[in-house]
């Protein structure tokens, strides 16, 4: 059966939106809006009316999130700043990095991941968002360190079972949790490595985690993508084990998991942090079926060759269709799609500007 | 825009926008903002926050630090080359908004 889908398409300097379906393969692509600004979040909450939320950052007038309620076709920025850093904190917002619709039974929480390094949570769809200051005052926020990107939680994961329980992933630090509605927070990297660290490669904290998946079907499986490094926690974040060995590489950005079978996961492999690029320049997304124990290349409708491109952390997706589509953008301004879990791809837009975060979902 | 001291005297500046800010000053390109005598580029963006929020967080950010790609031409003068945030406005003085050209 063929669904519409609504594609959004942040990029470096503003946001296209695409319109298809499952059955024609044919999108229309419009924008851009917003242009000149850099669309590093985005998200389609459809826990009531569908909202789109953008994190967005002009170069000259600084961060900001909007929200759309029709679909992406006028945006809205509220008279005051939605996320702020308290005075007393000294700090100020430099971007958004992740905005997270919380589960079903939550109506109205929304948090959003920011650099520097802090969670926020909003309970009325994203108006207004408050600092989570049991994380701001976490001992170990001293010792995070900007990675090439910046010091962001980039990673925000509410448990659909529970609404105290959240996981949030920033790159340096790692994975941190609270299993008390952000009052506390413990480190959660157990396995991971930080293999740019001289002395200890398996610290408490510090790793420079790049992606953290999960789906609702099975909250306490999670997929991580780190800086170098690939590795799934079946404990709920306890404890992690590398997946890493059927893929080509262990560098990357993105890591996502297919919303209805936990064992399907997703990975675009770049060779090393050394050398940011797909093995021998050519476009392939690596698809696990058995939960990261083995890994297949699929290329069908990719670039063969000369694909010195790559894909961001935020710019792999699923949709929320049965079965999900797949889409990908790059930073060479490429949005692909697959309805086949990854078997073929489609092109569904290209020379766009560098995407940073993409987002689908079914209309 | 106008703003009523309860005491002490005022100073009345001019605050021009470049076009890309005018949505968020009410549609228009310029307001007259009315300041206590001494008052200070830190004291009219105090007074922005407070009648003109959205205007005023693109200009500096929520600890107060200007934005850097913007430039605020007190006199025809960058402030950075005066006082920074502590550069007192005259009565009848100017102070341009200048986005800095760059980018690619």
């Amino acid at each position: 059966m063929s669904v519409s889908i609504l594609l959004v398409i942040g990029t470096r300097k503003g946001l296209w939106l695409a319109r298809g379906n499952t059955g024609s393969g044919e999108w229309e692509v419009t924008g851009p809006q917003l242009p000149t600004t850099e669309v590093s979040a985005v998200a389609v909450d459809k826990r009531s009316s569908p909202r789109v939320l953008i994190g967005a950052e002009s170069p000259h007038f600084g961060p900001s999130l909007l929200t759309s309620d029709d679909l992406g076709s006028t945006w809205r920025e509220p008279e005051r700043a939605p996320v702020a850093f308290p005075g007393d904190t000294g700090a100020a917002l430099r971007r958004v990095w992740q905005i997270a619709p919380a589960s079903e039974s939550e109506p109205g929480v929304v948090y959003a991941g920011t650099e520097p390094s802090a969670l926020f949570r909003s309970e009325d769809w994203g108006e207004n968002y408050e600092l989570v200051r049991g994380l701001w005052h976490h001992p170990h926020r001293e010792h995070w360190f900007p990675g090439g990107g910046g010091q962001a939680v980039h990673t925000v994961l509410p448990d659909p079972r529970d609404n105290g329980r959240v996981v949030v992933g920033m790159s340096t630090g790692g994975v941190y949790r609270t299993e008390d509605g952000g009052a506390s927070w413990r480190p959660a990297n157990t396995g991971i490595s930080a293999q740019f660290m001289p002395d200890d490669e398996y610290p408490e904290f510090g790793q420079c985690v790049h992606k953290v998946a999960r789906n609702a079907v099975a909250p306490d499986r999670f997929y991580l993508q780190n800086h170098h490094g690939v590795y799934r926690s079946d404990d709920g974040t306890d404890t992690w084990e590398s997946i890493a060995d059927g893929l080509p590489c262990d560098f990357g950005f993105p890591i996502a998991v297919d919303p209805a079978d936990p064992d399907v996961v997703y990975s675009f492999p770049l060779v090393a942090a050394e050398n940011r690029f797909p093995p021998d320049g050519r476009c392939r997304v690596y698809r696990s079926e058995d939960a990261g124990r083995t890994w297949n290349g699929s290329a069908r409708g990719l670039p063969a060759e000369g694909f010195w491109s790559a894909v961001m952390r935020d710019a792999l997706c699923l949709d929320d269709a049965d079965p999900a589509g797949v889409y990908f953008g790059s930073r060479s301004g490429e949005v692909y799609a697959s309805f086949d879990r990854g078997e073929s791809w489609s092109r569904v837009a290209a020379h766009l500007p560098d995407v940073l975060s993409l987002r689908a979902a079914v209309l | 825009m106008s703003v009523d001291p309860h005491e002490g005297n005022r100073a009345r500046v001019t605050l021009r926008l470049p076009r890309m800010l005018h949505a968020n000053a009410g549609g228009v390109g310029s307001l007259r903002v009315t300041l206590t005598d001494g008052g200070t580029l830190g004291s009219l963006l105090n007074e922005l926050a407070r009648t003109r929020p959205a205007l005023e967080r693109k200009l500096r950010d929520e600890a107060g630090t200007l934005r850097r790609h913007v430039n605020f031409y007190v006199d025809g003068e960058e402030c950075r080359a005066l006082r920074g945030i502590d550069t007192v406005l005259r009565d009848g003085g100017e102070v341009r908004v200048v986005p800095s050209v760059a980018g690619g």
